[in-house]
């Protein structure tokens, strides 16, 4: 029934009804992943000052079998709209190449990052509905195939010598001298700790190891400074929290401290390995970690406590990798027990 | 100034507010208004006239359809033209009574009486009367909100100056240029409740509001205007009455429970209005903007007139620009109208027009469970649980997650980085869960 009588000059067209709000904060997945991936451009550079052009093909062919995956399965399994573009695929190919020697076989990394958008994201049915991490659900499937070169260790770039190519890590060194009885009764007797040992050994202190200079390790795990830069852009966009990081790299630090008696020990294991890009960037992915800060702090926690315990009483040297993905396999049990106090939740009235 | 106060959750988006140095105008009568007999919570009110009566402004044309409801008036002087279905604000045809307009008729007139010197049951009367809703968008008939229980002490009525809603500023100019209405109306609910102490929230982005209500409440010492945080809901009841008392209500119950009644800063300076002239509620204050409007703006309507009318009367649209939506409220908690013949009704606040580019919307992508929602729920609610709950139609959970809790502001929404329908999925729920209530219950009845 029209009951006008001024007629709108000019008539509006058909008109666009939505449920409110009618505004949003701009804020979308894509923007959040690309930001992810700008994050990760430091620990890039340091990846390829450090292992040269061996760096840089690793990096490719694990983004290329991760994009690869990611459109096969989209086009012609899922038959879905593709959604390369968003650049999950790409975050996903890059964090697992940063936890992959630089001497991988370059078609091994690309089967991981293959890997890891199929079995570790496309296979719950993609963005969002993955449980574990698709980057280390990737790497502890290399891990268990190909464990030879998952553990040959490329010198960095400024020590290579023709004759000596490889070497062990910080925390490889550390955990066969502690397993050989006959080196600790001499450390003991010399008064040398473990970790002098190990820095003696590689000719490295603590500020290689922050800087990520002079000794081995997985492609982007050696800087810390770069992986701390990249942390620190994530939290000032409000992409990440500090809950779960801080939770992971004190609980570490303690324990260490509380296990292995010394300062130097508990810094030791804080600075190597991958804690530190697992803290910033595993354990802050939104799909598979709790949702509230609390949630937050107990699965940080977990994380920093498991890997604790297979780095010191585990066969592995590195824990940081299976502790996240026990730990993801946890989150909805902590989402469970981890729901905030409602507005209004009291039982007797406020006066 | 006061420390300026405010509550959990929330968030701040762009204030938009662009009219906020536009004077009120008072627009021509319209030529014809259409009356809703629902414009508040509670039963419709009954239409009292035929077609072709004649009728003068000011007169009931729908009567009270019960307690918890509110007459509605006739804001112009003319002929009833209709009676039947027209398109409501609120979505679906509804019943209205069309009024068209006598050139001829002349405005009436109201004397002047101190309403402060009245009793209690005048003042509410007239209220009543008066066909008095909340005007802030709630529309719930005034009166019986101030019409507590005995059991109930109301010891603080706080006037909501807060504005929260982007792109609003009908209650911003209202407290800039009826300052004294607004106090006055203060004072007369006050009056009702036998309340001690009066609050004024108003958020800190409108300091020169604060500062004339500072001025002028100097001679008040149960009077105060209480500076609030810029953050959206700061607005909403439960969060306003945090903000300024630390009051928490509890879930299910309402603000007179934690001893406080919450009225607009629009409905007070009406309701001086009402007690003072007898003057029933006729029009109110709009904000007109968009990037579609020539002259955005805050303009005084009559109730009923139409939004096309509406926007006619104040300048029209802009030639060269099309509309893409149209809301009635503001942008976080507005209704989208489909059609523009839809009249301005009491809870009104403002009328948008949106070109494309500010009516666009994102693609709604999968959840990332990235706690946005969680973090900006002002009612520490699980907004990604809800909807997924929803989604399953497992209504005894949601209702056990707290889906009635919801107060449907949209900051999860807002917030959400996958763009997902939460409020409309919310609103869904609380129907559903509201039917299943209703159904538990009417099962236990007979035995």
């Amino acid at each position: 029934m029209n009951t006008t009588t001024a007629a709108l000059n000019p008539a509006p067209p058909r008109l666009l009804v939505t449920s409110s709000p009618h505004i949003y904060s701009g804020l979308t997945a894509t923007r959040v992943m690309w930001d992810v991936n700008v994050s990760l451009v430091p620990a890039l550079a340091m990846a390829i000052y450090n292992f040269g052009a061996r760096a840089a093909i690793v990096i490719l062919a694990s983004v290329l079998g991760a994009v690869v995956a990611e459109f096969l399965i989209q086009k012609f399994l899922m038959k879905k709209p593709v959604c390369i573009s968003d650049g999950s695929a790409i975050v996903t190919g890059i964090l697992l190449a940063f936890c992959v020697p630089a001497a991988l076989p370059t078609w091994i990394a690309f089967v991981g990052g293959f890997i890891a958008i199929a079995l570790g994201k496309q296979v719950y049915g993609g963005l969002g509905q993955n449980i574990f991490n698709p980057a280390h659900v990737a790497r502890a499937f290399l891990l268990g195939s190909w464990p030879v070169y998952m553990t040959t260790w490329l010198k960095p770039a400024a020590l290579m010598t023709p004759d000596a190519m490889t070497c062990a890590t910080p925390l490889g060194v550390i955990k066969t001298a502690a397993r050989d009885v006959e080196l600790m009764k001499q450390l003991s007797e010399s008064g040398t700790s473990l970790v002098s040992h190990v820095f003696n050994q590689l000719h490295i202190g603590f500020s290689d190891l922050f800087w990520g200079i002079n000794f081995s390790g997985s492609l982007g795990e050696t800087s810390k400074a770069a992986l701390l830069l990249g942390g620190i852009f994530l939290l000032i966009r409000g992409h990440i929290t500090w809950h779960g990081p801080i939770a992971m790299c004190a609980t570490v630090f303690a324990g260490a401290l509380l296990f292995g008696g010394s300062l130097e020990f508990a810094m030791f294991h804080l600075l190597t390995g991958g804690l530190i890009i697992g803290a910033v960037f595993m354990i802050t992915d939104m799909v598979t970690s709790p949702m509230t800060s609390t949630g937050q702090l107990i699965f940080g926690f977990g994380c920093g406590a498991l890997t604790l315990l297979i780095r010191m009483k585990g066969g592995y040297p590195e824990g940081v990798c299976y502790s996240i993905l026990i730990m993801n396999s946890l989150v909805p049990l902590i989402d469970k027990f981890t729901v905030p106090r409602k507005f209004g939740q009291t039982k007797e009235i406020a006066a | 100034m006061l420390e300026p106060k405010s509550f959990a959750g929330g968030l701040h988006p762009p204030e938009m507010k662009l009219t906020s140095e536009k004077a009120i105008q008072t627009l021509p009568l319209p030529d014809r208004v259409v009356l809703h007999v629902s414009q508040h919570i509670g039963a419709p009110a009954k239409p009292t006239h035929k077609i072709t009566d004649k009728i003068n402004c000011g007169d009931v044309v729908a009567e009270a359809g019960g307690y918890v409801s509110a007459p509605v008036h006739a804001t112009i002087s003319g002929a009833v033209i209709g009676l039947g279905n027209f398109m409501h604000p609120f979505g679906g045809p509804s019943p209205a009574v069309v009024i068209e307009r006598d050139q001829a008729a002349v405005e009436p007139s109201y004397s002047y009486e101190n309403g402060l010197e009245l009793s209690v049951e005048e003042i509410k009367k007239r209220i009543q009367d008066s066909g008095m809703v909340g005007l802030g968008g709630a529309t719930f008939p005034t009166h019986v909100k101030l019409s507590p229980p005995e059991t109930k002490t109301i010891d603080t009525v706080i006037l909501n100056g807060v504005e929260c809603e982007p792109a609003l500023t009908s209650d911003h100019r209202l407290m800039l240029e009826e300052t004294d209405k607004i106090i006055n109306g203060l004072q007369l609910i006050m009056k009702v409740l036998n309340a001690k102490a009066g609050i004024i929230g108003i958020e800190m982005n409108k300091p020169d509001a604060i500062a004339v209500f500072e001025e002028k409440l100097k001679s008040h010492s149960n009077l105060t205007a209480q500076p609030l945080t810029v953050k959206y809901p700061q607005g909403g009841e439960k969060q306003l009455i945090y903000a300024c008392l630390g009051r928490e209500i509890p879930s299910g119950k309402l603000p007179m429970d934690v001893g406080v009644v919450v009225q607009n800063v629009a409905t007070a300076a009406a309701i001086a209005d009402a007690v003072n002239l007898r003057r029933p509620l006729l029009e109110r204050v709009v904000t007109l903007a968009g990037n579609c409007v020539v002259n955005p703006g805050n303009y005084r309507v009559r109730i009923g007139t139409t939004v096309a009318d509406f926007i006619q009367m104040t300048g029209g649209l802009k030639k060269d620009i099309p509309v893409k939506k149209v809301i009635m409220g503001g942008p976080m908690m507005g209704f989208a109208l489909f059609d523009l013949n839809i009249p301005i009704i009491k809870g009104t606040s403002g009328i948008l027009c949106w070109d494309s580019e500010e009516a666009a919307n994102p693609n709604t992508t999968a959840c990332l469970r990235c706690g946005s929602c969680i973090r900006a729920c002002p009612m520490g609610l699980l907004p990604q649980k809800m909807k997924q709950l929803i989604d399953h139609r497992k209504w005894d959970k949601v209702d056990e997650i707290g889906m009635l809790d919801c107060i449907e502001c949209g900051c999860c929404a807002y917030s959400c980085p996958s763009a997902l329908p939460l409020i409309q999925s919310f609103k869904l729920g609380k129907k559903n869960v509201m039917a299943e209530r209703k159904k538990a219950t009417a099962k236990k009845g007979p035995q």
